[in-house]
């Protein structure tokens, strides 16, 4: 036996060795978080509609009940309702010029009763036969009324969410699901000011260094603040509020539609929301010993 | 003093022993069990066979710690900080012990704070 031939041998009887004196392993686990609400009452959820505001660029109403849809067929053991999105935040602005119709059945849209498609060439019914009931506002209001584009602007809308009869008559149209719906607001924001990013240097012997370094930076990107609420169509009543936010930033050079950024931070805010109705796993390390 | 010493030596009669070197031998060998049937995701049986570990031998951090593992990934959070309590009370030098505690204790601080709310 030469050298050359010992060594791999050598090496074998040293692993061996290591691998029976090895007193810990480390494994994966994954920790079961129960949901932060009891949904065992609910088969279907519906998502209705959000009151958006913010940037022009993303219809954020439409997006946010499109994605959470999405994600509860995937994610979660309800059904999902399909239905026609909600324009709460027209409907809101009806019912605060007419309070006292608030909550009024006929003021509650029928949402997902979408009309079978007529025949190519038939004409279709005038719009107040086809759905008497939707409460879109008659006139328009002025546009700069409408915009929101603060989280001041949105307060003036929450009263819808305490409405327990239109919540209830959504409810029994669907035959009582959870309901889904809240607040999106998503808003440019800019920052300017010092960052400290780190650099690598070479000296001049050619060796490589990493420094920090502080520098003078125009950055922009996004605000996504949403506040998700479970409505019980049964009652009508609010059963859990959350609300979160997330933002993002990037250099001002680089072009970023709203889109993606909105989409960016909606992937970050996705697992608070689906932790509300199921069981969510946390993925981690252990160490286990001998 | 004199009692100090006299504890001292009933505890390294008793440590000393072959009864004690059979219990801490047998549970060695449920630990080393359970944590071959883990490690192939049986975390259930693992269990089973480290609370029959902790049962031979009460002073057996090793399997306390890996009791600790096993109930925190089947989501019994406090069977598991009782467990992981006991490893470092009979280990508390041991880093392992105390960066699996913490761990776990981070994971359950955010799973009360969400019933809480």
């Amino acid at each position: 036996m030469n050298a050359r031939s010992a060594a791999p041998i050598v090496s074998l009887a040293l692993l061996a060795a290591l691998a029976a004196c090895t007193n810990f392993y480390e494994v994966a686990i994954e920790t079961p978080i129960s949901p932060k609400m009891d949904v065992s009452a609910f088969n279907r959820v519906l998502v209705a509609g959000f009151i958006a505001g913010g940037t022009d660029d993303v219809d954020a109403n439409l997006e946010t009940v499109r994605l959470l849809r999405s994600q509860l067929r995937s994610k979660s053991s309800m059904r999902v309702i399909e239905a026609e999105v909600l324009p709460l935040a027209e409907i809101a602005a009806e019912q605060s010029k007419t309070p006292s119709n608030a909550g009024d059945i006929a003021a509650v849209p029928q949402l997902g009763a979408a009309d079978p498609p007529l025949p190519q060439g038939q004409p279709q019914a005038p719009p107040q036969q086809a759905q008497p009931q939707l409460a879109v506002p008659q006139q328009p209001a002025p546009e700069h009324e409408n915009k929101i584009r603060t989280q001041k602007d949105l307060e003036k809308f929450q009263g819808i969410f305490s409405d327990v009869a239109f919540w209830k008559k959504i409810g029994e149209e669907y035959q009582n699901p959870l309901i889904v719906t809240g607040t999106v607001l998503f808003v440019p924001h800019q920052v300017n000011g010092f960052v400290t990013r780190n650099q690598e240097v070479y000296d001049n012997l050619g060796r490589r260094s990493v420094v920090p370094v502080r520098a003078y930076m125009e950055r922009k990107g996004f605000i996504l603040s949403p506040t998700f609420i479970f409505i019980d169509g049964r009652t009508g009543e609010t059963l859990y509020k959350e609300q979160v936010s997330q933002d993002v930033l990037y250099n001002s050079q680089q072009n970023t539609p709203a889109l993606s950024s909105y989409f960016e931070l909606m992937d970050q805010l996705i697992p608070s929301f689906l932790g509300t109705l199921s069981t969510q796993k946390i993925r981690g390390t252990r160490v286990l010993l001998r | 003093m004199l009692f100090r010493a006299l504890v001292a030596a009933a505890m390294l009669t008793v440590l000393s022993s072959p009864a004690y070197a059979d219990a801490r031998s047998s549970a060695r060998q449920q630990t080393d069990f359970g944590i071959k049937v883990a490690q192939n995701g049986l975390w259930k049986e693992a269990t089973y066979w480290w609370e029959k570990a902790v049962k031979l031998d009460p002073t057996y951090a090793a399997a306390w710690n890996n009791l600790g593992i096993g109930y925190e990934q089947q989501g019994r959070f406090g069977d598991a900080r009782q467990a992981y309590e006991k490893a470092i009370a009979l280990d508390p030098k041991n880093a392992l012990i105390r960066e699996n505690y913490d761990q776990f204790k981070e994971i359950n601080e955010r799973s009360k704070r969400r019933t809480d709310r």
